[in-house]
């Protein structure tokens, strides 16, 4: 255990073989399946990967606000060290007042509608433990500011409002102010964009980018857009089905690119030099509750074997940091 | 904003006007000659000539209609063929006693409503959401008068704490008039045993009449809680480690009262259906019983100013949680001035 | 866009191939969301074992003499026994036997009354969400608001006072004093889906309005409108019910639940069996509609 935590110095959260499961109505559908994933410190990581590949469990596992529906069915979740799926209730408290704080998809529906931004915000400042939380001058200055340092104008006024009083990108930039209104070790963003109009989702990204780097957090982006997780991240993980495929430095994956799904994504990806539309992956996601026992990806992937039938390819370190889950690099990148 | 309510006011004033008509009709399509009913059957011809005269009873429907909305109007109900008193000053006597009860029974249905709601949605799935489901079950399956002659049973027989008839207990004074309500009559003059005694003869039919309606109240409010527990804001609101207590009672109970309140009000709506059996089981001398009283003895004119009573009551109330609901949600309060 | 590389040709498509919704397994589907509540499938079997006696009651009546007019004074007022399980009446009469054949009085009033109604209600509702702001929508409803400003079970009891109580003008009065809650209900969904893309482009393809009305809207309004049916089965039962408690109803010597619940309550707390059975018959048959419809419901939502 000691050993453990040492050699995890720098890590804010460190995922080891995770395994989520939900209950619907026709049984069990196995959705993450031997999750690993790490963040260092000040480190902004983004999962990229299709709708329903499980980065959003993922995160919602690490905030601890999963549904009840899901099930933990093995590994384990450190955060700073300790296994918060172990954690008890003051643990809990404690990293939800100082530790984590999430930014949702949908601004629309992330703040309550009945009650105004003002009394939101302080109300989360209340409850983050920072000194003289609960003087309402305190939440007050602090709110101001932190709604000030997201670039949105007359925040005075901002704070009599209703969230429905406002558009779709000043909601989403309350809900980053309120995300680092107070100090936090690890900030969440689940796809913050895609619910926004394609103008200004570049200034959201870029405020959010810049908030974190401020405040000296450490960031995990999920997105589906490889362009957007480029943008924002120092590393970026390629999700598929449950499982990580391929992680790397961002610049280091778009150099080159290994598992056979992450070049698919990245072929996604229109090009100005032309080609046409992109081609797309043939196939889709599998079924979660028969998942093919071997790699996930082997029923759509152009280079399948026959082992990849039989057994999940571990992670292969490719290059120094540049890790994936393929058996075609089994015996380094010369495939 | 208030543009608005007044136009809801013109428009419930409509449905109003279609009332008295639709119970107009209803009467008078009822069989029976209503001016040989008033003078009994052994009167002369002649006089129940002169009494159908002076009702206006020998002329065309319509004029009937006018006649008898005008005295309306002037505050003249008619009189009651069985209490032989003008049908106004009997409403004047009965109404206060059955706003009463409905106010007690409504303040239960809302209080217990919200407790049970609330206490179900934080132990959803677990035992007291089951108990309450239960519960809850009983409260809707069973009719009011089930329950009034249950608790009959149980207070009249088996443990004789609580009065189960009338309104105060014999040999006690009634209160100077002031508001017609005797618990708060009571308190105004300063006698306090004349209020608890009243308050102990409420309570029963108050918590018979409100039983279905805190159960539909507990249902509506964990439906609607639990399903906002599933927003975004409910999961932002956690991960900041807002105290679940304080997530639960005003973050959830909130965005969910629109719902609730409306499904409440109009059962504190209905209640006024109930309580024309729950009045009579328990002897209460309230409108309600008048008025079942006054349709099994096919007093027309007395059941038609009784509905009409009614028809106000629910009309009002509906305006009143439309006014309530309106504040209540900045979605709705915001929307007009904006 | 004249360069897209891929463009498709929509008759080459093979039409077969696209995967069709199949009504078997939406069913089993259904039934499958519906049995995961173990209360629900109780619901449906109560109401299928009370329907089952209340249809084949002579079958199962221990008495059958004693469901009409039968005095039999030696035997009045007699306790649970096992000849006579929920006891006699104080006419000697078996209680049970008397509940199974009220239970006929009961279903009907509830069920047929309101099946009976559904179709005007929901056809006033779906006109006056179609035709909505126009004047036929505005005198539907507004008739419907003056009928909904009365509590229900006011204004059965005030159809009824005007007829000649029985158990066809019960029915009368429930059938009467329920539509509008189905014209309100219809009307809400109309409106709603109204303005629906798939609406309007039925009728820019120019669809028959009773095509559009009847396939494209109904089908959006028949889950709230099984849901709210079934439940106020139960609520009519009840009505019906608390009609016959005060004499409106069924006419004796034939029995039903509510005038039996009102004969034996003056024989408590003694001879408490004679309110106390009629009085769990009315709950259990509430109950199973209750059970019974909630299943609907959460089967029909999307809480998957």
């Amino acid at each position: 255990m000691e050993t453990h935590i040492k050699e995890q110095d720098n890590r804010v959260v460190d995922v080891k073989n995770l395994f989520i499961s939900f209950r619907t109505f026709k049984g069990y559908t196995k959705v993450l399946n031997g999750v690993n994933l790490h963040v260092r410190r000040k480190e902004k990581i983004a999962i990229v990967g299709e709708t329903g590949c499980g980065k959003t469990t993922t995160v919602y596992a690490i905030a601890q606000i999963l549904a009840k529906q899901a099930r933990v069915d093995g590994g384990e979740i450190f955060f700073k060290g300790r296994d918060s799926l172990r954690m008890n209730e003051k643990e809990l408290k404690q990293l939800r007042a100082s530790g984590i704080s999430v930014i949702f998809q949908d601004p629309i529906a992330s703040l309550n509608p009945v009650f105004t931004i003002g009394d939101q915000m302080a109300e989360v400042i209340r409850y983050s433990g920072i000194e003289g939380a609960r003087d309402p001058r305190v939440q007050r200055e602090r709110t101001v500011a932190a709604l000030r340092e997201t670039s949105l104008p007359d925040p005075e006024r901002l704070m009599e409002n209703y969230p429905f009083q406002l558009s779709g990108g000043m909601r989403q930039r309350i809900c980053i102010a309120m995300s680092l209104a107070t100090p936090r070790d690890l900030v969440i963003a689940d796809e913050p964009t895609t619910n926004l109009d394609v103008t200004i989702q570049d200034q959201v990204l870029k405020i959010l980018r810049q908030r974190v780097e401020e405040k000296q957090s450490a960031l995990i982006l999920i997105t589906h857009s490889l362009g957007v997780a480029r943008e924002v991240a120092d590393r970026i993980y390629v999700m598929y089905a449950g499982n990580m495929v391929e992680t790397a430095g961002a610049e280091e994956l778009f150099r080159e690119c290994l598992h056979p799904y992450s070049r698919g994504l990245m072929s996604c990806i229109p090009k100005l030099s032309g080609g046409g539309i992109a081609s797309g992956i043939p196939g889709h996601l599998p079924s979660y509750y028969a998942p093919p026992p071997g790699c996930r990806f082997e029923p759509r992937c152009p280079h399948a074997m026959p082992r990849c039938k039989q057994a999940m390819p571990p992670m292969y370190e490719a290059a120094p940091g540049h890790c994936v889950a393929c058996y075609l690099y089994e015996r380094g990148t010369s495939a | 904003m208030i543009l608005k309510i007044l136009k809801r006011v013109v428009s419930y004033l409509l449905v109003l006007l279609g009332l008295s008509v639709f119970v107009f009709i209803l009467v008078r399509v009822m069989p029976g000659d209503t001016a040989r009913l008033a003078l009994g059957p052994r009167a002369p011809e002649e006089t129940v000539q002169a009494l159908r005269r002076e009702m206006h009873l020998d002329k065309s429907i319509p004029v009937q209609y006018y006649y008898w909305l005008k005295g309306i109007l002037q505050g003249d109900l008619g009189t009651s063929v069985i209490s032989k008193r003008p049908i106004t000053e009997d409403i004047a006597f009965y109404l206060p006693a059955t706003v009463e009860l409905a106010l007690l029974s409504a303040i239960f249905m809302a209080t217990f409503g919200i407790l049970l709601g609330v206490t179900a949605t934080k132990y959803s799935e677990k035992w007291p959401d089951a108990i309450i489901r239960v519960l809850s079950y009983l409260g809707i399956v069973a009719p009011a008068f089930l329950w009034a002659v249950l608790a009959m049973l149980l207070f009249a027989y088996l443990i004789p704490i609580l009065p189960v008839s009338g309104r105060i207990s014999a040999g006690i004074a009634p209160p100077v008039t002031r508001t017609g309500l005797y618990i708060v009559d009571y308190l105004l003059q300063g006698n306090f045993a004349g209020a608890w005694d009243a308050f102990r003869h409420l309570v029963m039919p108050a918590i018979v009449l409100s039983f279905g309606g805190i159960s539909q109240s507990a249902r509506i409010c964990r439906a609607s809680m639990v399903s906002n527990m599933e927003k975004p804001y409910a999961a932002a609101e956690r991960a900041y480690g807002i105290p679940e207590n304080k997530i639960l009672y005003k973050y959830l109970l909130k965005p969910s009262l629109n719902s609730f309140i409306s499904v409440t009000a109009l059962d504190i709506a209905m209640l006024f259906g109930g309580a024309y059996l729950v009045e009579s089981i328990f002897n209460y001398p309230g409108l309600s019983r008048y008025g079942l009283t006054a349709m099994l003895n096919k007093d027309v004119f007395a059941v038609s100013a009784v509905m009409l009573v009614d028809g106000v009551i629910v009309i009002g109330f509906n305006l009143v949680t439309d006014i309530i609901i309106s504040f209540l949600d900045p979605r709705i309060r915001y929307s007009s001035s904006t | 866009m004249e360069s897209c590389p891929n463009k498709i040709d929509i008759s080459q498509v093979d039409v077969s191939r696209i995967p069709r919704r199949n009504a078997g397994e939406n069913i089993r589907k259904l039934w499958y969301k519906f049995s995961l509540n173990r209360v629900s499938v109780v619901g449906l079997a109560l109401i299928l074992l009370i329907a089952a006696a209340a249809i084949f009651y002579r079958s199962i009546v221990p008495y059958p003499e004693h469901i009409g007019a039968m005095v039999d004074f030696k035997n009045a007022c007699m306790p649970p026994s096992w000849q006579h399980l929920c006891g006699t009446d104080q006419a000697g009469r078996d209680i049970l036997s008397r509940i199974i054949y009220a239970f006929r009085g009961a279903l009907t009033m509830g069920v047929v009354a309101i099946l009976a109604i559904l179709p005007l209600g929901g056809v006033l509702g779906l006109v006056a969400g179609y035709w909505n702001g126009r004047f036929v929508s505005n005198l539907i409803m507004r008739v419907a608001d003056v009928f909904l400003s009365l509590p229900t079970l006011i204004l059965v009891m005030c159809v009824s006072s005007i007829m000649t109580p029985s158990t066809r003008n019960a029915m009368l009065a429930i059938s009467i004093s329920w539509w509008p809650w189905y014209t309100r209900l219809v009307y809400g969904i109309v409106t709603s889906t109204r303005n629906e893309v798939y609406i309007r482009s039925a009728e820019v393809l120019g669809a028959n309005v009773w095509h559009i009305l009847l396939k494209e809207i109904l089908p959006n309004a028949l889950g709230p409108i099984l849901t709210k049916m079934t439940l106020d089965f139960g609520v009519a039962i009840l009505a019906g019910a608390t009609l016959s408690f005060v004499g409106m109803g069924e006419q004796p010597p034939a029995p039903s639940l509510g005038a039996m619940v009102s004969a034996g309550v003056g024989y408590l707390p003694d001879q408490w069996w004679m309110a106390v059975f009629p009085a769990l018959a009315i709950m259990l048959i509430v109950l199973g509609f209750n059970l019974l419809g909630d299943g609907i419901g959460d089967m029909l939502s999307d809480a998957e």
